[in-house]
């Protein structure tokens, strides 16, 4: 293995955990953080794989579109999950 | 040659600033600390790693000092409104006996001007 | 010499999502992403420069411009106004 495949499998670990952590969370900000890394590790996976143009994308979405959507949701809801 | 010497010098020194910043992260006590390592030098790591590559590649050199003029500009911006939300929420800096917090003095007198 | 700079990035990749799993509270976890944000945007510098492509340095200029948006958000959201 190269040092570019041993990046593939961590940003891969990173993905599942952050996923898992998204998935099972009560608080809700806590799960919009997950989300926001999950967009993080998938557009550098993107980038690794050859795509530049989906990970241009993917970066402008779900860094900036998503984490503001989400939480003025929150704020005109609730915040935990019951 | 003496700017490919230069490039990987100063990619070193950024990259190892990232690691700092990072281990930062993971070893301060509380969440200024945290705040403080984790912002400031994750920002000179990144400016170094940026600025070495457009030496050792001349020709990207100006869109690379682009990506690096932002990152100058919006970090302590970000890590501005983090600490002062924190700070407004009610956690306090970890000191010791005798440490001064000099910024709560600063806000009772604004909420006794009020 | 360029494996050595891939290495050192994933090892900070590595500390700086094990303080976004561990944190105990909110301001952690978004400390380590905004951290993570700014490790990955160097990363993919460095990728670009590995790959030779002039084109693949867009990514990297999309989340230097975007990245703080999201916290600033987050950040609002916690002092209570927004």
């Amino acid at each position: 293995m190269n040092w570019v495949e041993i990046l593939t499998v961590a940003l891969c670990l990173l993905l599942i955990v952050a996923a898992i952590f998204a998935v099972y969370q009560k608080d809700l900000i806590l799960a919009v953080i997950g989300t926001s890394a999950i967009s993080v590790a998938l557009s550098a996976l993107y980038f690794i794989l050859q795509a530049p143009d989906v990970a241009l994308t993917e970066a402008a979405i779900g860094v900036a579109l998503t984490t503001i959507i989400f939480v003025i949701t929150i704020k005109k809801t609730k915040r935990y999950e019951e | 040659m003496v700017l490919e010497i230069i490039g990987y010098i100063f990619v070193t020194v950024g990259v190892l600033f990232l690691f700092l910043g990072a281990l930062g992260i993971f070893r301060m006590p509380d969440v200024f600390s945290r705040l403080q390592a984790g912002t400031k030098a994750t920002t000179l790591g990144g400016l170094g790693t940026i600025i070495g590559i457009g030496f050792l590649q001349p020709e990207w050199f100006w869109k690379l000092l682009i990506i690096a003029v932002f990152i100058a500009i919006s970090n302590p911006i970000s890590s501005h409104a983090l600490a002062r939300g924190s700070y407004k929420k009610g956690l306090r800096p970890y000191m010791k006996e005798g440490g001064i917090d000099a910024y709560a003095a600063v806000q009772e007198a604004e909420e006794e001007k009020e | 010499m360029i494996y050595f700079f891939l290495g050192v990035i994933i090892l900070a990749i590595i500390f700086a999502a094990l303080r976004g799993i561990l944190g105990p509270t909110a301001y952690d976890r978004v400390i380590a992403l905004d951290n993570l944000t700014i490790i990955i945007t160097a990363g993919l510098v460095v990728l670009a420069y590995f790959y030779q492509r002039y084109i693949y340095v867009d990514v990297s200029l999309i989340y230097a411009i975007l990245s703080y948006i999201g916290v600033l958000t987050l950040a609002r959201y916690f002092e209570g106004g927004l």
